[in-house]
């Protein structure tokens, strides 16, 4: 219960900031991604707001335990895969499409409109079948 | 772009991160939109599904709250059908086969100097900006 409590306010702030920084705009992140257009900076202003936080989390969680008990995350994989490189391009260029990925799909449900809810019923449908996907991909012929 | 936006951009990404730090030291866990969300529907991650969905909702219902006191909705969201659908699926699939998308890959991976996490943010990047280049530069999709 306590778990579920703290999950819903990290999940409040995570969608509130994602909405104040304007990250919900689709518009701000395809300007962005737009070097060749009209260039929008402000998704690196978000990032580099964001790791700060996040860098101090990684230092204080040396050597100690997560509040709620468990432990934390094992450190990074350093093998880098084909899975990893092929995902990240296929996911890259959807999000350059429709300039959402899956944090501001969430937080714009409740305002977005009809065409946020169509993205995302794709993209569960993407996330659904993807690991069937890669079972296939993988067997051998 | 509004000279303010840089300020907004900057503090939500403080508070993105805030989140980020929470999730992670009362929780425990990378605070990976794609992965909590994919762990609930292809059912890996049902045995936390509990603290996933508490995420989820406080991620839709937040904004809410604040849209009166907030400049501008519009999301310029497209209206093309066919470019919804395909973006959704390609990001579903993309983000599993990856395992992370911008803020698990990107927040949080990158933060600790996971070269998984730099490698995966350098290639939808990259495929995000060619992808704009194409479909509105050259083919006038989007």
């Amino acid at each position: 219960m306590r778990r579920a409590m703290f999950a819903a306010l990290s999940g409040a702030l995570f969608g509130a900031g994602l909405f104040v920084s304007g990250m919900t705009d689709t518009k701000k992140v395809q300007g962005w991604l737009d070097v060749f257009g009209d260039w929008d900076p402000t998704l690196a202003f978000v990032m580099g707001g964001a790791m700060i936080p996040m860098a101090l989390a990684w230092i204080v969680a040396r050597g100690r335990r997560p509040v709620l008990g468990g432990d934390f995350p094992a450190p990074p994989r350093p093998e880098v895969g084909r899975d990893l490189i092929i995902g990240s391009s296929l996911f890259g260029a959807g999000w350059g499409l429709a300039g959402l990925c899956p944090g501001p799909a969430v937080a714009s449900l409740g305002y977005g409109g009809w065409g946020h809810w169509l993205f995302f019923a794709a993209m569960v449908a993407g996330m659904w079948a993807a690991v069937p996907l890669m079972i296939r991909l993988r067997a051998p012929a | 772009m509004l000279e303010t936006d840089w300020i907004w951009g900057f503090v939500g990404g403080l508070m993105i991160g805030t989140a980020g730090a929470l999730y992670l030291l009362v929780n425990g866990r990378i605070m990976g939109a794609s992965g909590i969300l994919g762990g609930l529907v292809d059912g890996s991650g049902m045995r936390t599904w509990a603290e996933r969905l508490a995420f989820l909702l406080g991620c839709a219902l937040m904004p809410l709250p604040l849209i009166p006191i907030y400049r501008e909705v519009d999301t310029h969201v497209t209206t093309n059908i066919a470019v919804l659908i395909a973006a959704g699926l390609m990001v579903g699939i993309g983000t599993r086969l990856a395992n992370g998308c911008t803020s698990g890959h990107g927040v949080c991976g990158m933060s600790r100097l996971s070269m998984r996490g730099i490698v995966s943010t350098v290639f939808y990047i990259l495929a995000g900006g060619l992808t704009v280049v194409v479909f509105r530069h050259m083919l006038g999709v989007i």
